[in-house]
């Protein structure tokens, strides 16, 4: 490494800003050789962990002669002597321009589980596919659950051109072939890059043997991708995580931006009381701020004291999220034991924590195919449209719009086990809940006279705004 | 202007770690954070008093002493709890000292596995903490870029790691049955170079301990070894040279190598770490075990 005058390096490390990466490919599709030649190749592997490779691929290597990128990686015993990478492991690595967390994952159909895992919190995937083979199935499916989490930048790594000489027809027809798939699915921002990991085609620096590729080598692309206006600065919410009461003048309300900006000053209402208040102050640890972001962690004071507990959210009056205890989501199950569609699981969701009972499955989906089709429960990495209702309202915004609002998990009450995760599409109307169970009040029953009814419907409404539903019986 | 909001990696880092204390401050009704006086930990106490500022961390610091600590550390580690108003726990294997178990006469693994991994699982069961944070980074090894931030200890307070809970967002699951525990990690996601930073723009103490100074080493199998107290064997005493050496983690006095060096500030540490070309567990003497090593220390319950 060259010699760095350290002081400006570190000033200017300090400003750089971080980019979390997901990566998917099969077994085959030498995706940990690809990571290992960006750490390699960043230079950011220490000459003893080159020294432990060696000696380990003496022992299992299979790259032949080259050194084995992806022995580099692997940590678990078991998974090395399958020579597969089993779970989600976390990498680090950095350039001059930004850092880089890469949760690599697996490609094999029965670790669906582990590549949602790893792709909860990337901004961007990388998905490999052999330049041999093309799109295939497992392509399909990668692509169909990075859209399901929302990743807004995916790059299709064509790896192995020197396989096929490095052919421009064979990466354009590929690419082209994916991009027509992708079309439907909603991501906003798909780049192809035919490369060699192996080779370090097009990985770091531009490939000689491809000069017909004009675009950024894969590494370039990712110190340039703008990833700054993907999240939600639009909807302030903040779901208030922990109360901070040292002494009896000091009452905060701790926790992390959820979405939005929040100014001092701003007028705030709290769910769901639907009390109102200013912003008196945001204070942090470094000083009080004028306005916070997300995924800022602060603690705001207000004017009045009003009561607010975890769980509970501070919102703009004239922003309010979703506020019901009905809603549908896309979920992915988790859980080795197959869902009992009976069980009241717990939710969290944000900084919320209800009971849930699983209404109805809309269908479940194919994750190769995309097909539709119905199911009465679900397995072990199926995906499907669920309908919930929850023991106390959430306040949520469909996923789409707002990771943050929009994600949930499932947790077994009995195992604790997290069972399933979901990403919520909308609210549901209690009208349209057939099945759902709700209390009954006979008037004339209970001998309340006819003029009363009206103060009664109000009433009704009121509590079922609140997600509350109770049915009227007249006669 | 038009601000722009946008956080440098060190600040999304922080604002991740601190929705990670607070999360467990929020949900476990019994969690310690555990302190091992090292460059990490110094950082996640940092981290856990800005989470509750103005006001006191609603949890205790706990340390394991093995009784091998060098003398700094143990200094260090009083004046700082004092002087920033920690509850400091203080927790050994006194049974196992008073048979004179240590790293000389036993060797490593028995040392580590009585004085440590033992010591730790004895202290957590008798004060029946439910979570207890941990100052590891994914990035220091390989079997740790596997583990979650929120890791599921069973009753035996063992890891399993092909049983691990999904953990998705910054939604963390703290759902656990009597008995169990969840080990967290707030600086999962931190490298040594972010650590260095951090402590550098934050100004945060560390022990004197990993700047470079002229001190007594002896050479014992290939490592550097500061003889910290009158422990040190016999044949070792007349072969003791001043060098300029620094430590880059500290542990037990006879495991942990220094290197020689010449970086006596933070800026030369990390000029001296992105061109010097060995990561830092190697002077960790616990570590030439086996491949696998940690990996099996870790199921054992080792953090």
């Amino acid at each position: 490494m060259e010699k760095l005058d350290i002081k400006a390096f570190l000033d200017q490390d300090e400003k750089k800003d971080l980019l979390r990466l997901l990566t998917a490919g099969s077994v085959d599709d030498g995706k940990s050789t690809l990571i290992g030649r960006l750490l390699f190749d960043s230079k950011k592997l220490y000459e003893d962990q080159l020294d432990a490779l060696e000696r380990d691929t003496k022992r299992y290597g299979n790259a032949g002669d080259n050194i084995d990128y992806a022995l580099l990686l692997d940590g678990l015993k078991a998974e090395r002597e399958q020579g597969i990478t089993i779970d989600v492991a976390y990498r680090y690595f950095s350039t001059n321009r930004r850092k880089f967390i890469i949760a690599d994952t697996p490609g094999h159909e029965q670790y669906t589980r582990n590549m949602i895992t790893g792709g909860s919190t990337a901004n961007l995937a990388v998905i490999l596919v052999d330049a041999r083979m093309g799109v295939i199935t497992q392509t399909r499916r990668h692509t169909f659950l990075v859209s399901l989490l929302g990743i807004k930048h995916v790059v299709l790594a064509v790896n192995k051109m020197d396989l096929v000489d490095y052919r421009e027809e064979v990466f354009s027809r590929i690419a082209e072939d994916y991009r027509q798939f992708a079309a439907p699915l909603d991501i906003p921002d798909i780049v192809c890059i035919p490369l060699s990991a192996l080779k370090g085609d097009n990985v770091v620096e531009h490939s000689e043997n491809m000069p017909w590729y004009t675009g950024k080598p894969l590494l370039e692309f990712l110190e340039t991708v703008h990833i700054g206006s993907d999240k939600n600065f639009e909807d302030f919410r903040y779901p208030v995580q922990y109360v901070l009461r040292p002494n009896l003048d000091f009452r905060g309300f701790s926790s992390t931006v959820a979405s939005g900006i929040i100014r001092k000053g701003d007028e705030v209402v709290a769910l769901p009381s639907m009390k109102r208040s200013r912003v008196k102050a945001i204070v942090t640890a470094d000083g009080d701020l004028d306005y916070a972001f997300p995924p800022q962690a602060v603690t705001l004071t207000l004017e009045d004291e009003i009561d607010i507990s975890r769980g509970e959210m501070l919102v703009h009056p004239d922003n309010l999220p979703m506020i019901s205890r009905t809603f549908e989501a896309m979920l992915v199950w988790m859980d080795e034991k197959r869902m009992d569609p009976e069980e009241r699981f717990f939710i969290k969701q944000t900084t919320n924590l209800s009971r849930v009972k699983i209404e109805k499955i809309r269908y479940k989906v194919n994750v190769n195919t995309m097909e539709q089709s119905p199911a009465e429960a679900l397995e072990l990495n199926e995906i499907a449209r669920v309908v919930f209702t929850t023991d106390k309202p959430l306040f949520f915004d469909p996923y789409k719009k707002n990771k943050s609002t929009g994600a949930f998990i499932l947790i077994d009450p009995i195992t604790n086990n997290t069972s399933a995760v979901g990403m919520i599409i909308d609210k549901v109307e209690m009208k349209d809940m057939q099945e759902l169970e709700v209390p009954e009040i006979h008037l004339s029953r209970l001998g309340i006279g006819e003029e009363h009814y009206e103060a009664i419907e109000r009433v009704i409404h009121d509590l079922d705004r609140q997600g509350i539903s109770v049915k009227l019986m007249k006669d | 202007m038009i601000p722009e909001y946008k956080l440098s990696h060190l600040r999304e880092l922080e604002a991740e770690s601190i929705h990670i204390i607070r999360e467990v401050a929020a949900e476990f009704e019994n969690p310690v954070m555990l302190y091992s006086i090292g460059k990490d930990s110094s950082v996640m106490v940092r981290l856990a008093e800005k989470a509750f500022y103005p006001g006191k961390v609603p949890f205790p610091l706990m340390h394991i002493d093995s009784k091998w600590k060098f003398k700094e550390m143990i200094e260090f580690r009083d004046k700082y709890a004092r002087e920033n108003h920690w509850d400091l726990i203080v927790e050994s294997n006194m049974k196992a000292f008073h048979e004179g178990v240590g790293p000389f006469t036993h060797g490593s693994k028995v040392h580590t596995d009585l004085m440590k991994t033992q010591a730790l699982l004895n202290a957590l069961d008798k004060y029946k903490f439910d979570a207890a944070f941990g100052g590891a980074r994914r990035d220091e090894e390989k079997s740790r870029a596997k583990e979650r931030i929120f890791s599921f200890r069973d009753k035996f307070h063992q890891w399993d790691p092909k049983n691990q809970r999904p953990e998705l967002w910054n939604i963390y699951n703290a759902r656990i049955h009597k008995g169990e525990s969840i080990r967290v990690f707030p600086l999962s996601n931190w490298t040594e170079l972010d650590i260095w930073q951090y402590i550098r723009m934050e100004n945060i103490p560390i022990v004197p301990l990993y700047f470079a100074k002229e001190r007594p080493v002896v050479e014992i199998d290939g490592n550097l070894i500061m003889p910290d107290d009158d422990r040190l064997p016999e044949q070792y005493r007349d072969k003791i040279q001043m060098k300029k050496v620094r430590f880059r983690t500290l542990g037990c006095w006879p495991l942990t190598g220094a290197v020689e060096s010449d970086a006596d500030t933070i800026e030369k540490i990390v000029e001296e770490m992105m061109t010097t070309t060995k990561s830092e567990r190697t002077t960790r003497v616990i570590d030439f075990d086996q491949d696998a090593s940690m990996e099996q220390k870790k199921r054992e319950g080792y953090f």
